[in-house]
């Protein structure tokens, strides 16, 4: 059971105190990456016609092919997040100097609506495989690869960077090689965060995959055949009944992702956990003990630790000891000197060819309408939080604190969370569209439709772990109603809480791309909003308004999580524990 | 083993080490050490925490470099962490991912060791530190002495040459300790152990009396070695013996005498002008308040043999030393020749009740804590009676480490607000002279 395992997630965001004008340098880098590549996309014209290369049918028998085939670009996006995480976070925490770039960079990556660019990747990707389904292919797997790299990273960052001292000077007083040092101190010490951040980026992975699969741009449709594909066709088709087929299909295809690959690698990270007692039920997995008990698998097993060895042996090159802070040097200061500059340089340079792309389409008029558009989500996010957070919090309380029902609902939250919501949008829609219900207001709980569980398994997390002494306490001096709420329960989950409503809220803005404009055969629906921007923009192909609508977003996103999680953080962080 | 002079195996020359401080200037933590271990001895760095003890073993382990100075091993300058030197930790240190045997295999695995050989070396070494049985198991299915009997296990494996121990006992309760050393001395004596030298740092004196050959002890601010002492009694020792008895004795009033000279310096001598930049302990009234009731009741009236009240309380001189040197500074006692001796002022606040007492400390804070009267002093001197935490955070920062400055702040915070002589919020970091009606 990976209730009680939040901690990761919190110290990543408790633990960001870097330099924050970095921020905005990763930031300009970001934006000015995506309209290079916009630009490049505009360039082509170069109409493609593997729109019916391979078409999707609605044959209910086609959904398990579909469904491995989805499956199957998740687990490859998974491989490629992995590469980067140990790549990327090793370079980050190794090296001071990419540290001070990176980490920024990382930061703002994880802001960004990642969805509303999905056009421009596959436009991109098929540039690069014309005339064949593999450019979209890698295109759909960026898309995922993106929704799921940057947590990972950050969280393996982080793990690099919090390796305990003791152990550190124990690697390095046996002189463990740094190959050595990676693969049997600093990966294992980094694994249990790694994996539960795995586990919430396949959640909302799925959600993109589903996103990624069918979409148009402009002139050009692209259908891969999935399931995300097959839902495209039958809202197209307005066939109900097909889209309960597909319903069907993902939930059993969670199920099974579920219990074959996270719950055991859950369990089997247990004991990369740090903490040297054999405190709380541990939780398990029948595959896990499967695995465990076949011999053949055991001997596979050791297999990368052979090979460890075999490297080791070879790479023996000791660490040299550490100098201390005095001794700084002259030329390390011209090094920096030289390093900054360049960066500075790289900047104005993007800086230059961001706003003669964008000037080249669009004016301040452009602006305000995206601004004004953002300010419409903005509201409808935050409400909806809100209106999410009066209703699972008690909720979340009131399972908590009951362990029986806290062990059983746990796993149900969190499938719920890993639910692709955008499978259950034809539903909404098909009724909004029957009784005519205003857009504006009834297609916004769609997009809290797929975050809102994070709320509640966060909550029932943070009751699970309230101190029962404390409880008892309360109960003992009498503490009943609103003040045991305000003064007792709240503050105790608060922190749980907010890791809760951070990575909601980031989901919802990413989910307003496809909850604001959606379709029901011909029949369009839209909601005024950024969201809804983006996906016309996309729509018609109109490359300067996609990435200035993604710019906007990705501010929006920032401003949120600097003036205000991240001061609740550090208030969650100074005044609600006790230590 | 005292008798057996073996050749220098290690040379400690001139060790200097400071760390940059954050307002600028260098803060010394190690001046002028010099040591030689020669094969064949244990030999103990004895010291207060804070005394730099720790920082030498660290720079010996080649896990840090030295500002200054040279560590010559194997008549080589040393660059890093070497071959033939192995570490033992306070904290045990041991990957919690990997088993028993993995653990001790690991420092093998490092030297590129063939795989049948490793298992074999490791196998010998668990056996020989009594882990027998233990091999598969993960280091929290094992208590403290078992964890630490690992980390013994995972040093020695690689036959070093010198064996440094980071306090290995203190982490482990009394009972454990003393099983774990006596195992560990029965095997160095009968020479079972593939190693020539051990170096031992510890902050117990009885420790050190009963395992080493020679002690040398630190002073602090800066650290380096005020005196070398020969433990010339035979093994095994014991700790009721009279010559056992009297050689801690004798180190601890020589400790006594250094810290009751630096006590006195902190007052005000050390930094002339203010007067607040003395570094402050954290220490709780509730432990201040102990210690003088328990040295102004019978059997002692108001003077007490520090060993003995030590014993009494049991508390390790890290713990006692510092209690007896706040004391000190705020005139409720002195120390001297391994002795603590109330003054009027000290048994007078043993025997008042807490307003009483509260008033008597608020006089003794105020006249000699200069910090605590300063930021009285500015308090009042304000019309709206409130400072900024910072304010004085700058200023100590001129004089001393930025954690330390945050301790000496946090300790005037706790006395003051028992003195009820200011309030501070931490909320927004605030002094101010209200109090919550």
């Amino acid at each position: 059971m990976a209730t009680t395992r939040l901690t990761p997630t919190v110290s990543i965001y408790a633990r960001r105190v870097l330099p924050n004008h970095w921020d905005g340098v990763a930031f300009v880098l970001i934006i000015a990456l995506f309209a290079l590549a916009g630009y490049a996309a505009r360039q082509m014209t170069v109409p493609l016609s593997v729109a019916t290369a391979s078409p999707v049918s609605l044959d209910p028998g086609r959904l398990p092919d579909y469904a491995l085939r989805t499956t199957l670009r998740m687990l490859l996006a998974l491989l490629a997040s992995l590469l980067f995480t140990f790549t990327y976070a090793t370079l980050a925490a190794k090296v001071r100097r990419a540290e001070v770039l990176l980490v920024p960079l990382l930061d703002i990556l994880q802001s960004v609506p990642i969805l509303g660019f999905i056009s421009v990747t596959i436009v991109a990707f098929m540039a690069l495989f014309p005339g064949s389904l593999l450019g979209a292919e890698l295109a759909a797997i960026f898309a995922i690869f993106t929704s799921q790299a940057w947590n990972m990273a950050f969280s393996f960052y982080q793990g690099l960077r919090t390796l305990p001292k003791d152990l550190d000077e124990a690697a390095r007083s046996f002189r463990l090689s740094a190959w050595l040092r990676f693969w049997r101190v600093e990966v294992p010490f980094a694994m249990p965060g790694l994996v539960w951040n795995m586990m919430m980026s396949m959640s909302g992975g799925w959600f993109f995959v589903v996103a990624a699969e069918a979409i148009s741009v402009g002139h050009t449709t692209i259908r891969l055949p999935g399931i995300g594909s097959y839902i495209a066709l039958a809202i197209e088709r307005q066939d109900l009944a097909a889209i309960g087929w597909a319903v069907l299909t993902m939930l059993g295809v969670i199920l099974l992702y579920d219990q074959l690959l996270f719950r055991p690698l859950v369990a089997w990270s247990e004991r990369f956990r740090f903490e040297q007692s054999a405190g709380e039920a541990a939780p398990s997995s029948w595959v896990l003990i499967v695995l465990r008990r076949a011999r053949l698998i055991q001997a596979l097993a050791t297999l990368p630790r052979r090979l460890a060895r075999l490297t080791a042996a070879a790479a023996t090159t000791p660490p040299r000891a550490r100098r201390a802070a005095a001794n700084g040097a002259g030329r390390e200061l011209i090094g920096k000197a030289v390093w900054y500059a360049l960066i500075a340089a790289g900047i104005a340079y993007v800086v230059w060819r961001v706003t003669t792309f964008l000037a080249g389409g669009l004016g301040t008029g452009d602006l305000v309408d995206a601004g004004l558009a953002g300010l419409a989500t903005f509201v409808r996010v935050a409400v909806l939080i809100a209106l999410a957070s009066a209703v699972w919090v008690p909720v979340g309380v009131w399972i908590g604190l009951r362990p029986r029902l806290a062990r059983a609902a746990q796993p149900i939250a969190q499938f719920l969370a890993a639910f692709p919501a955008n499978l259950l949008f034809p539903i909404a829609v098909f009724a909004i569209h029957r009784f005519a219900l205003d857009p504006d207001i009834w297609l916004s709980p769609l997009m809290v439709l797929g975050t809102q569980w994070y709320i509640l398994f966060n909550v029932i997390a943070g009751a699970s772990a309230f101190p029962t002494d404390l409880r008892y306490a309360a109960a003992n001096l009498g503490v009943r109603g609103w003040q045991w709420w305000r003064r007792v329960i709240l503050p105790g989950i608060f922190p749980y809480y907010l890791t809760g409503a951070i990575t909601a809220t980031g989901g919802s803005w990413n989910a307003s791309v496809v909850a604001e404009y959606v379709s029901w055969g011909d029949s369009k629906l839209a909601a005024y909003g950024l969201g809804a921007y983006i996906a016309k923009a996309t729509e018609t192909g109109d490359y300067s308004r996609i990435v200035l609508g993604i710019a906007v977003m990705s501010v929006f996103v920032i401003l949120c999580n600097r003036l205000l999680w991240r001061p609740l953080y550090l208030f969650a962080e100074r005044r609600l524990t006790l230590d | 083993m005292a008798l057996v002079e073996g050749k220098d195996l290690l040379d400690v020359r001139a060790i200097r080490q400071s760390f940059r401080k954050p307002g600028g200037g260098d803060l010394s933590v190690l001046e002028d050490v010099n040591l030689a271990l020669r094969e064949g001895e244990i030999v103990g760095l004895l010291g207060r925490s804070g005394s730099g003890k720790s920082t030498l073993l660290r720079l010996i382990a080649g896990l840090n470099r030295p500002t200054g100075g040279d560590i010559v091993y194997h008549g080589e300058a040393l660059h890093g962490p070497a071959k033939g030197i192995a570490m033992v930790f306070q904290s045990f240190a041991l990957f919690p991912w990997l088993t028993v045997l993995e653990n001790v295999e690991l420092g093998l695995e490092a030297l590129g060791t063939p795989e049948r050989e490793m298992r074999k070396l490791a196998l010998a070494a668990i056996d020989l530190i009594g882990l027998d049985g233990y091999e598969s198991a993960y280091p929290k299915e094992l208590s403290g002495g078992m964890r630490q009997r690992v980390g013994f296990a995972r040093a020695i494996v690689v036959h070093p040459d010198i064996l440094l121990m980071d306090e290995p006992f203190s982490a482990l309760d009394i009972l454990t300790a003393e099983t774990l050393r006596g195992d560990f001395l029965d095997l160095w004596c009968e020479g079972q152990m593939p190693i020539k030298s051990v170096l031992l740092v510890t902050h117990n004196i009885e420790e050190a009396v009963l395992m080493c050959d020679r002690i040398l002890v630190f002073a602090s601010n800066p650290g380096r070695i005020a005196q070398e002492i020969r433990i010339d009694l035979p093994q095994p020792r014991n700790r009721a013996d009279i010559a056992f008895r009297k050689t801690v004795d004798s180190i601890y009033i020589a400790m006594t005498e250094k810290s009751g000279e630096a006590a006195r310096r902190t007052h005000t001598e050390r930094f002339p002008g203010t007067g607040i930049a003395t570094v402050l302990p954290r220490i709780s009234i509730n432990v201040l308040a102990g210690l003088l009731e328990a040295v102004a009741a019978p059997p002692y009236h108001g003077r007490a043999d520090l060993p003995v009240i030590a014993s009494a309380l049991n508390m390790e001189i890290d713990d006692l030393f510092p209690v007896a040197e706040t004391l000190q500074m705020m005139r409720f006692a002195e120390v001297a020749e391994g002795d603590i001796r109330l003054s009027k002022a000290g048994l007078d606040f043993a025997q008042k009740e807490t307003e009483d007492r509260k008033r008597l400390f608020a006089e003794h804070l105020l006249t000699y804590v200069p910090l605590a009267a300063h930021i009285r002093r500015v308090l009042d001197e304000r019309a709206s009676h409130r400072a900024p935490m910072s304010r004085f955070r700058d200023e100590l920062e001129d004089h001393m480490r930025e954690d330390l400055a945050e301790r000496t702040l946090r300790a005037v915070i706790s006395w003051a607000r028992y003195a009820e002589l200011f309030s501070y919020n931490d909320q927004d970091e605030m002094f101010s002279l209200e109090n919550p009606t």
